[in-house]
């Protein structure tokens, strides 16, 4: 049923809020951009329709406050809710009551979300699927000789993964069955000490691995995918750098991945934007399916360029009732896009954050160039939220092509104040091994560390 | 007896505690030495700890949990032997 948005309340700030609006005022669609104490005077307040403020400065009180922005849903008028990415993006609670009150989410059903935003579920749902996943246990090991058993199967060099672990925690590494049956009880009494729970699970250990992951777009019946970006240059989990197309992937073994991904989207009968993550191991040349998000991404720029989708137009018309407007033989990869994060850090200095007033902003332009950003100047960055200050984007017909173009753009970007890392980015496009592509998710902590020794 | 104020070096959110259900580094009353926590700071998502500089007893905080601060903004007060 088609039920067109006329007034879209953007659940959001920084940037993403802004590229929101961007979508919505081209749409025809009034805008509502809510704020904090900290944010009355951004660019996405100037740039709406109407604004509405929704708390102190603390993420937790106001952008993240359930309450607060549902009040500002209702005071607005507003008839559909766009979360962003981050914040309440992937809270199936907060989708759940904007559906409640006979509102529009721009995203995917409270249930998507749900089974989608579960790693355990996720994963099982991709089994089911027939989608590759790192080869793991069925469930938790409880012996060691079971454990011996299992591996053999699954083959080394295996983890050994605390159930209540998270976040890099309560991992061990075994590369034989001798150290599998040394680290096994180990392991379990560490499990009981750190989480009260023995309880672990094996896993195959992926020593180098690149991330890729795929975008999907649905309408809840059908789901396209828009191709793949690369994103394995991460400092502490964070994504540095990304491109797309990935340069790792020969066409089939592209074709089969993205294919995987509509599988599984198809799945769970997926609405609008979402990514789904991959490890790829290029050198046995398999990819398995590790977790999805089911909301628009800080990168999605990249897929918007080398495709001509604009995923966020597609995923607001999506959520007014309208089917997908494109069929999956419409999609195809033009040229190279690279994609810098320039956040307020300071590199020299451990990445500190660098809050503060901004002065002269002097933005690149011309052929192939793209920002999506939230500064002004005489900006003030608050210092409550996230660093991301602007996404430098650049389009070409091929990768040399997109790293020439993304140099000469980080050279005409002047950000006069806070320390940036437009210094970091230009050091990377001057790098032999970035040239060749060559690197996977630990191979800017490792350069990082070498320019820093 | 003077008294000395522990200023925040930093801007960004203010905490008392280590973590949501732990207790707090330091209650009024409580003495404090040369390099001891005293809470921490929270900007753009990363934790820096503020540290005294001086040895003394808390005579009060003046700034609440989870409060947002500025730089140079007196945290606490610290009442020198």
């Amino acid at each position: 049923m088609t039920r067109p948005i006329r007034k879209l309340l953007v659940a959001n700030r920084g940037e993403i809020a802004v590229r929101v609006i961007r979508a919505a005022r081209e749409l025809g669609i009034a805008t509502v951009a809510v704020h904090s104490d900290a944010d009355t005077d951004s660019l996405a307040v100037r740039l709406a329709d109407q604004a509405v403020h929704i708390g102190p400065a603390q993420a937790a009180k106001s952008y993240l406050n359930v309450a607060a922005v549902l009040d500002a849903v209702a005071k607005s008028g507003a008839d559909a809710v766009h979360p962003g990415y981050g914040f309440l993006s992937e809270n199936a609670a907060f989708a759940e009551a904007v559906e409640a009150a006979g509102l529009i989410f721009v995203g995917p059903s409270p249930a998507a979300i749900r089974v989608m935003g579960n790693k355990s579920l996720a994963r099982a749902t991709a089994m089911k699927a027939g989608v590759p996943t790192v080869p793991g246990s069925d469930g938790v090991v409880d012996t060691v000789e079971q454990a011996v058993e299992v591996a053999a199967s699954i083959g080394y060099p295996i983890m050994i993964k605390a159930s209540a672990g998270g976040g890099g925690r309560g991992i061990r590494v075994a590369a034989d069955a001798a150290e599998l049956r040394q680290q096994m009880m180990v392991a379990q009494t560490e499990a009981q000490a750190a989480f009260g729970d023995q309880a672990v699970y094996l896993e195959r250990f992926i020593r180098r691995a690149r991330h890729v992951e795929v975008q999907v777009l649905g309408d809840g019946t059908d789901v396209i995918h828009c191709y793949e970006r690369e994103c394995s240059l991460q400092r502490r989990r964070q994504k540095i750098l990304e491109e797309a197309p990935s340069p790792a992937l020969t066409p089939a073994l592209r074709e089969q991945l993205c294919a995987s991904a509509v599988m599984l989207a198809k799945s769970v009968r997926y609405r609008g934007a979402g990514t789904l993550e991959y490890l790829f191991d290029d050198q046995s040349c398999e990819f398995f399916f590790i977790e999805m998000n089911t909301r628009i991404q800080v990168e999605h720029p990249l897929t918007e360029m080398i495709t001509g989708v604009d995923l966020v137009r597609e995923m607001i018309r999506i959520a007014g009732g309208e089917p997908l407007r494109l069929k999956q033989s419409d999609i195809s990869i033009r040229g190279v896009a690279i994609e810098c994060r320039i956040n307020a850090e300071d590199p020299a200095k451990n990445f500190f954050p660098s809050p503060g007033k901004v002065g002269a902003v002097t933005l690149p332009g011309g052929p192939g160039v793209r920002i999506d950003s939230m500064l002004f100047a005489g900006y003030t960055i608050p210092p409550y939220y996230d660093s991301l200050l602007a996404k430098l984007i650049v389009h070409a017909e091929d990768r040399p092509a997109a790293i020439a173009r993304m140099r000469r753009a980080l050279g005409e970007l002047k950000i006069e104040g806070p320390k940036t890392t437009i210094a970091l980015h230009l050091a990377l496009m001057d790098d032999p091994q970035f040239q060749a592509a060559r690197f996977d998710t630990n191979w800017l902590e490792g350069w990082l560390a070498q320019r820093a020794g | 007896m003077p008294q000395v104020e522990i200023q925040c070096p930093l801007p960004g959110t203010f905490y008392r505690k280590p973590s949501p259900d732990t207790p707090a580094f330091k209650n009024d009353g409580d003495s404090v030495a040369i390099g001891e926590v005293i809470g921490l700071v929270e900007v753009m998502k990363q934790f820096s700890e503020v540290q005294s500089e001086i040895a003394g007893r808390i005579v009060r905080f003046v700034v609440g949990n989870e409060a947002p601060v500025e730089p140079g903004q007196v945290l606490a007060l610290v009442e020198t032997a």
